[in-house]
């Protein structure tokens, strides 16, 4: 009987084991197909951003198999999962590179990964694509050959459309920051206080929380009783609620202006009728979206993913929406350069023309100084009615 | 903005205490401790999730069937990943309970699903006014079953014949053995009721928080520093730890500012332990040969 149950839980140990090893692989029949990588979040609070990457990135792609693909082969997407964390983000990428060989790949939506990726990538001479994570210092990262680019908002440019909006919208004269504890927080903070300096605009306080806590009210009293007037709060989608129920509980009635957090997920039924209050930033809605283009994808989303019914159904349309164009302006690139190898397909990065893309219609969107190909311009303020997000018209 | 603060850290507090009283009741029955305890009260979130807003059953029922598979998730991992390294007098059942932990959690991810979701309650919806600052009725009631349950279990084990058994384990198994008291029967039991007791704390917070598969961690940990602290031994020694925990990082928060709160509040549980090894309120460990 003791010996069947050691058995038993060494059976039990193993099962673990094989239950424990990371998402399986999509099967890859090598060669003849274009390989891209995918590293983002597709378990954890950010798992459905990591779903809306993968359907831009896959519609993207469907496009242009359906042509004749690229450089005369079919391309192919590997998709990794870094649960939010940078150490296995990193572990990802190498392995995407060094064994899939992939030509290119792209990041998701946590700064931390990304920020991590970052170095790997430089060295190893692949272009990383961003197209989401917001990060200042992703892109703008000092190396001498920058392999990033990036189709997403910026924080340091957030910042100031943020500033700019709770200043106009609100009048705000004396805004607190509630951030979330990590280098996305940290980047905010720097970008929030360099755009209200510029604006000799004072502040209330800045305070940090962590992604676990269930009770934020403690910091936001520090941000009244300092006499804050208006809130930017940066963080994702379930702390973001935590930090909404926290000012319901304490009956503080003030404005939120946020960054693009609570699109990542449930925001109403997490942060309960108050979340309608939070005004946030997008790059991209479907919602009042009279473009033929956003049309065109729309429906193309609804039959590939039948889920998919309205445009309430795609809630972070942003992931979509950039990696979408992100994967078009690197099939370009990619096209450009007439190979697979990373340091040629970096230069025909910069050597993209015009493309019409579902954003925006790009005009040479990169160049040496500026590897991002959105801008403020481009930014839209939007709020959640119901489970869909919608554009502010002011 | 005092006000605030503590009866935020109480709330916390008492959650704390009450997985950390879990890991308590399966150190002194059987000198084991179920790692798991985190993931236990994400189950019984996800699980009163499930039952009382996805099927709507009424919540009572809902939260006695999620108490109770969170009660059988005890005894499989008593079974299955601490008897058979105890009896070969291994202290493997320490990775296996965190094992089995991981697991849950992977498995809870795929069929619950990866987003989280809110838990809507009557109890935290409108907020009282207590002292100036808003309060949630499920803010006090959290506390009130906290400290109900430690009451229900120092009665239960001192006046009932059940609680007297449990307490002939904890002095001398042999000899409660040897009385013909069924000792394993008893330290499953007492895995069953501290993984209940997590599962009842997951349900408790979560109209508070959100229900995830990982919300568990966390909790899991800031609860086993609270145990500690306690002193693993007694049971009023961990509610009150949790009490203090509670308060300590909700005061920081509110005096001292965020940036200071995890450095202080682990700092102070050091500096405890440095000035008393054995917990707040525990006993020395006597090493018989």
């Amino acid at each position: 009987m003791a010996f069947a149950m050691q058995k038993w839980s060494r059976l039990f140990l193993l099962a673990i084991g094989a239950a424990s090893l990371s998402l399986s692989v999509v099967s890859a029949k090598a060669e003849d197909t274009v390989k891209l990588g995918l590293v983002a979040a597709m378990s954890g609070q950010s798992a459905k951003s990591g779903e809306a990457i993968v359907r831009g990135l896959s519609l993207a792609i469907d496009e242009i198999n359906s042509k004749g693909g690229l450089l005369g082969k079919k391309v192919e997407l590997l998709v990794r999962d870094d649960e939010s964390n940078p150490a296995k983000g990193v572990i990802a990428a190498r392995e995407l590179v060094q064994r899939e060989k992939v030509v290119a790949f792209f990041g998701g939506l946590d700064t931390p990964v990304s920020v991590a990726i970052v170095p790997f990538a430089n060295q190893s001479k692949v272009p990383f694509i961003g197209v989401w994570a917001a990060g200042t210092a992703i892109t703008r990262n000092g190396a001498s050959e920058n392999y990033v680019f990036r189709v997403s908002a910026v924080d340091a440019l957030v910042d100031v459309a943020l500033v700019d909006y709770a200043a106009k919208r609100y009048g705000a004269k004396k805004p607190g920051m509630i951030l979330i504890n990590n280098p996305w927080g940290e980047s905010n903070e720097k970008g929030l206080k360099a755009a209200l300096e510029t604006k000799s605009m004072p502040f209330a306080g800045v305070e940090k929380f962590e992604t676990g806590d269930v009770d934020v009210v403690p910091q936001l009293t520090r941000l009244k009783d300092a006499g804050a007037d208006a809130l930017f709060m940066v963080a994702n989608v379930a702390p973001s609620a935590q930090v909404v129920k926290s000012l319901d509980r304490m009956g503080w009635n003030v404005p939120i202006i946020s960054h693009w957090g609570p699109s990542g997920g449930r925001f109403t039924e997490l942060a309960g009728p108050s979340a309608e209050k939070v005004h946030f930033i997008q790059t991209f809605s479907f919602s009042g979206n009279t473009s033929p283009k956003a049309a065109g994808v729309l429906e193309a989303l609804k039959k590939k993913y039948p889920e998919i019914k309205s445009a309430a159904d795609v809630t972070p349309a942003v992931g979509i929406a950039n990696a979408y164009d992100a994967m078009h302006l690197t099939a370009l690139a990619i096209a450009k350069a007439g190979s697979t190898d990373g340091p040629a397909i970096r230069e025909s990065f910069y050597a993209i023309d015009k493309y019409d893309g579902l954003i925006k219609s790009y005009d040479k969107p990169f160049s040496k100084e500026n590897q991002d190909a959105l801008s403020p311009s481009d930014y839209i303020f939007t709020y959640f009615k119901g489970d869909e997000i919608l554009p502010l018209t002011n | 903005m005092l006000a605030s603060a503590i009866i935020s850290g109480i709330g916390l507090g008492s959650m704390y205490g009450l997985i950390a009283l879990g890991f308590h009741i399966t150190y002194v029955v059987s000198n084991t401790v179920n790692f798991a305890q985190g993931s236990a009260m994400m189950l019984g979130a996800v699980l009163g999730y499930t039952f009382g807003i996805k099927l709507g059953w009424p919540m009572p029922l809902a939260v006695v069937a999620a108490l109770l598979v969170c009660a059988l998730f005890g005894l499989v991992v008593e079974r299955i990943l601490v008897r058979p390294f105890v009896a070969r007098g291994s202290n493997a059942w320490l990775m296996a309970t965190v094992a089995a932990g991981i697991v849950l959690d992977n498995v809870v991810l795929f069929t619950f699903g990866k987003e989280p979701r809110g838990f809507p309650s009557a109890l935290a919806s409108q907020p009282l006014k207590i002292f100036g600052t808003g309060v949630y009725p499920l803010q006090l009631v959290i506390p009130l079953v906290g400290i109900g349950v430690a009451l229900v279990m120092h009665l239960v084990l001192r006046n009932t014949r059940r609680g007297k058994t449990l307490l002939a384990v904890v002095q001398n198994p042999d000899a409660a053995r040897l009385m013909g008291i069924n000792v394993h029967r008893t330290v499953a039991v007492s895995f069953m009721i501290s993984t209940a007791l997590a599962g009842l704390a997951g349900i408790l917070i979560a109209p508070l928080f959100s229900v995830s598969s990982e919300m568990g961690t966390l909790f899991g940990i800031k609860a086993f520093a609270v145990a500690i602290l306690g002193g693993m031994g007694s049971a009023w020694g961990v509610v009150i730890a949790g009490l203090a925990y509670g308060l300590i990082e909700a005061l920081v928060t509110s005096l001292l500012g965020s940036v200071y709160t995890q450095i202080v509040v682990f700092s102070v549980v050091i500096l405890a332990l440095a000035l008393m090894p054995n917990g707040l309120f525990g006993r020395a460990a006597i090493n018989k040969v």
